[in-house]
């Protein structure tokens, strides 16, 4: 029974570790992109917009067949990794960890793209001509504008992250410990039909989705959301 | 008390623009643009002299707006130069297209674009090449805005927001003062109150304004010269008084 509950405590905590690292990586990697995608015209603008949408609409078990498949050794990215830093990514945390970030991309990339298509242009054409460069601009000027669709976009990457079920279970399996979260570990307790397991998982899950969406909605729901 | 309001005017007169010597501003421009009338070509050629206060007028669409942009660095034009002292901003011929960080004008948007997430001293500030706080603390005792420095945009009146606008347009010393209907979102009472705001901004800053506007008792009150658009094209130059002197009602008609 102890071991049981270390097993129930380690999975949650796997579940928030991939859900923190997959937020804060879209976060750094999300803001310059959705800079780009706000901002600027450019040949391919329509492919990569698309090709970040796919996750909304992609079935995570066709994302996670091409993740395995870059990840064997028998191909170009999985041979390099084993050679040269004699990594596996199949199977492992850190490659559920790059699934997660990729399946996730619309739901950080999104909020914060129309946060910043939300700002009025003369805000930024002031700074210029002010003689302020474009990141001093960002940093200073739309960042702290957009709170509201930064927190949306962090808690709504989130959330999805802790729900993900198909992805991690295609490229990460059922490992406790390495790969195992709280979506499978409800989905294995089922099976061996633990069902008080099985719904003290999924309790918590309905718990903290519940929490995150009430967050966001409270913040969108504010009439100058510009204060938060 | 009257000999510390003298040094202060003088310490923003004497600012490094005030000492450029005769400023002039060589504008010689061509840009496709959407008319109410449909497609037509924005062609403006003029030059604007030193302590000019010059008004572009003309209705919704003429292309005073655009022209602003224009000279801001904002939209770039088709063809043609624009030279603010021998400095080259804009020569399509050579591919020359100074950015807006480089101009040094001091743009102020019908919105005012005020940054919401900073107090009113901290907006002016941020317009400041280097922190100068001294500064800072002139521009809100001129602008009657000492009461308001730690207040945020949102809570300020139109009259209060265009004053900031202006004051922080100064704080950059700019070469050029461009206002883009500055007094537009005010009502007549306001407006009457703030014409006497932009000419002390103008005369501070001892160099060029250039100023949009649609209002004719504006441009009488302010201008020291006109310029008169029609669909993209400069129909008449030249002192209010001689641009609106013997057809003044028809034009207002027609214009207007």
């Amino acid at each position: 029974m102890i071991m049981g509950d270390q097993d129930f405590i380690n999975t949650l905590l796997l579940t928030g570790k991939l859900a923190v690292w997959t937020t804060f990586i879209l976060f750094v990697l999300g803001l310059p992109v959705a800079y780009l995608l706000a901002y600027k015209k450019f040949w391919l603008k329509p492919l990569v917009e698309a090709l970040i949408s796919m996750p909304m609409v992609l079935p995570p078990t066709v994302l996670g067949f091409y993740m395995l498949l870059a990840y064997s050794p028998q191909n170009g990215i999985g041979r390099f990794l084993e050679q040269h830093f004699n990594t596996r990514l199949a199977f492992s945390f850190n490659g559920v960890l790059i699934a997660s970030v990729i399946f996730s991309l619309p739901f950080m990339i999104q909020p914060l793209q129309n946060g910043l298509t939300g700002i009025p242009k003369s805000f930024r054409e002031t700074a210029y001509t002010l003689g302020k460069s474009e990141f001093t601009t960002f940093i200073r000027v739309l960042v702290p504008n957009m709170i509201p669709s930064i927190i949306t976009a962090a808690a709504m990457t989130f959330a999805h992250c802790i729900g993900e079920f198909g992805v991690v279970i295609m490229v990460g399996g059922n490992m406790p410990g390495e790969t195992r979260v709280a979506s499978i570990a409800i989905y294995d307790e089922v099976q061996a039909m633990n069902y008080h397991t099985a719904n003290q998982y999924s309790f918590i899950l309905f718990i903290i989705s519940l929490l995150i969406l009430t967050l966001i909605y409270s913040i969108n729901g504010k009439k100058t959301p510009i204060n938060l | 008390m009257n000999e510390n309001k003298e040094t202060r005017d003088e310490s923003i007169n004497k600012s490094p623009l005030g000492d450029l010597g005769a400023n002039c501003l060589s504008i010689s421009i061509t840009k496709a643009m959407l008319s109410a009338e449909g497609k037509t070509n924005l062609e403006v050629c003029s030059e604007v002299q030193d302590n000019e206060l010059l008004c572009l007028f003309g209705h919704s669409g003429a292309g005073k707006t655009t022209l602003l942009r224009i000279l801001a660095g904002l939209t770039k034009p088709d063809k043609g130069r624009i030279v603010f002292n021998d400095i080259v901003w804009f020569d399509s011929e050579k591919k020359i297209n100074l950015p807006p960080q480089e101009r040094n004008v001091g743009y102020m948007f019908q919105d005012y674009g005020l940054f919401p997430n900073m107090t009113v001293e901290k907006n002016i500030s941020f317009g400041q090449k280097e922190k100068n706080k001294e500064e800072v603390d002139k521009l809100l005792e001129l602008f009657d805005l000492e009461i308001l420095k730690n207040q945020h945009p949102e809570k300020l009146s139109g009259g209060q927001k265009q004053r900031v606008a202006l004051a922080r347009a100064l704080a950059a010393k700019p070469n050029v003062l461009l206002l883009d209907e500055p007094l537009s979102a005010l009502d007549f009472d306001m407006r009457l109150a703030l014409q006497h705001e932009i000419r002390k901004a103008h005369e501070l800053l001892n160099t060029v304004t250039i100023m949009v506007s649609h209002d004719l008792q504006e441009v009488f009150h302010l201008a020291s010269t006109v310029i008169m658009l029609k669909n993209g094209t400069v129909i008449n130059e030249g002192k209010p008084a001689d641009v609106f002197s013997e057809k003044t009602y028809c034009l207002r008609q027609r214009v207007s």
